[in-house]
């Protein structure tokens, strides 16, 4: 029950939205005047599993 | 893995502790013995004739001409398909040079001592804007002046340097810094500097004052002056950082207009290679990118030190020069790239970032874990020859040099 009025307190105040990755959601949100923080993430390597695994044994 | 780790301090040390200073500016046939006639050094990794792009071309045929190998330009183009001269990356002979980056033997090229490592490194004279050989121009104006520079102001400018004990560059560097200068394509305060720094051994061993005032007419009229000497200096800093078994650092990054080229410390000599990239800028009235010749020449080096687009940030009038975006938006470029090195440069600050140092030792590792392909600002060559300059932009390294890169060095260090 408190966690429930947690998330109610959440969705009635106004929203500040981190969004991570595609940079589409925040343009979206920012049109409709929502403030947002784009944090510009992509998969490591680029999501090349052959580099990816290279990468995590030399120590990224 | 610790080895990289302690590899890539190293590599930084190295970095950090070079001390270039101008000395000299020689005829290259005597810089670099090795350099032959009919021998014609290119910017980039290797790259045969048939696989040149227009500009490129364009000037191998100005330089055969201007070395006398060649009576015209079409004589020089037949000569070159028929293999008539031997071509070969200014990185195999300790040099490098801006945009098609001829060097031959009758050049002057500056001479940048690392005098922490005792190496020296080299690259032509820088010839100014517009139609000029470096972005293909090959006409008799072009030839001309290059013919000035081998036969009076490049003498000249070699006297005077060894009239005194050379011009220490890290410290002008670093004052450029802060005086809104980035390296690659902006070079207003530090050819300024030079210049102050040169004029009075100039005037003191100048035996013709017209042409003392042409001399200092030409240096002051070139903004870009100073480009050259930048990438002499990285050249010199970068060498001393090859072959450090275990570094991911990069020391060098360079481009043919066909392919981009990266080396890096563990892997020795080795080029590592993908296409080139189009630049994307703004384009001088009646160019438009349909013109634009791909990425091109050896002056990224500049980046592989930390200045160029990583110190975009000490720059602002550059991103709206090379079309990146507000002058505001500059200090982000920097930023990004501080993601992908090893350290920072205590030494070249940018008063503009509460005095953050320029990101210093691109590792291949960050570059493919977070996605951030080194950011280089560039001059645009026209596509066809003989024509020249048409613009300047921002270009990203690819990525695919540098995941071939990281295969290579983890087999030197034996991960699959």
């Amino acid at each position: 029950m408190k966690n429930k009025n947690k998330i109610s307190d959440l969705i009635n105040k106004p929203l500040n939205v981190v969004n991570i990755g595609l940079e589409g959601f925040a343009q979206e949100l920012k049109q409709q005047s929502i403030a947002v923080t784009h944090v510009e993430w992509s998969p490591p390597a680029g999501g090349n599993p052959k580099i990816a695994a290279l990468l995590s044994k030399l120590g990224t | 893995m610790e080895l990289i780790e302690k590899a890539n301090q190293e590599a930084l040390r190295r970095m950090l502790s070079a001390d270039p200073i101008l000395v000299d500016v020689i005829p290259a046939s005597k810089a670099i013995p090795t350099l032959k006639s009919h021998t014609i050094l290119h910017a980039g990794p290797p790259v045969a004739w048939k696989n040149m792009c227009g500009p490129m071309q364009g000037a191998i045929a100005g330089i055969a001409k201007f070395e006398g190998w060649a009576e015209s330009l079409e004589d020089a183009f037949e000569q070159a398909a028929a293999g008539a001269y031997d071509f070969h990356p200014n990185h195999h002979f300790d040099a490098v040079g801006p945009m098609t980056g001829m060097t031959t033997v009758s050049q002057p090229v500056l001479v940048v001592e690392n005098r922490e490592f005792g190496n020296r490194a080299y690259c032509a004279l820088n010839e100014g804007l517009g139609k000029v050989m470096r972005f293909g121009g090959n006409d008799e104006s072009v030839l001309e002046r290059l013919a000035w520079l081998r036969d009076t102001f490049g003498p000249a400018f070699g006297k005077a340097l060894r009239s005194d004990e050379g011009i220490p560059l890290k410290h002008l560097v670093a004052r450029g810094l802060t005086m809104g200068d980035e390296m690659h394509q902006r070079n207003v305060a530090c050819s300024g500097l030079i210049l102050r720094e040169l004029a009075p051994a100039l005037a003191r061993t100048a035996t013709d004052n017209e042409e003392l005032a042409k001399i200092l007419l030409f240096i002051g009229g070139n903004d870009q002056f100073f480009l050259n000497v930048a990438m002499a200096m990285g050249k010199s800093i970068m060498d001393p950082v090859c072959n450090i078994k275990g570094s991911t650092v990069v020391t060098a990054m360079c481009r043919n207009g066909t392919d981009f080229g990266i080396r890096v410390s563990g892997t020795g000599d080795q080029w590592f290679t993908a296409p080139v990239e189009m630049p994307e800028g703004l384009y001088f009235p009646g160019y438009t990118e349909f013109d634009a010749n791909p990425d091109m020449g050896d002056s990224t080096i500049v980046e592989t030190i930390g200045l160029g687009g990583f110190a975009m940030g000490a720059s602002p009038a550059v991103a709206g020069f090379v079309g990146a975006g507000a002058a505001s938006d500059a200090g982000n470029f920097t930023r990004t790239m501080s993601e992908i090195v090893t350290g920072e440069n205590p030494e070249w600050t940018i008063p503009a970032m509460d005095y953050l140092g320029v990101p210093t030792g691109i590792d291949i590792r960050m570059v493919l874990e977070t996605g951030l392909a080194p950011t280089i600002n560039t001059g645009i060559a026209h596509k066809e020859p003989g024509i020249g300059q048409v613009g300047a932009g921002v270009v990203r390294a690819p990525m695919k040099c540098f995941e071939k890169a990281l295969i290579a060095f983890a087999e030197s260090v034996g991960v699959k």
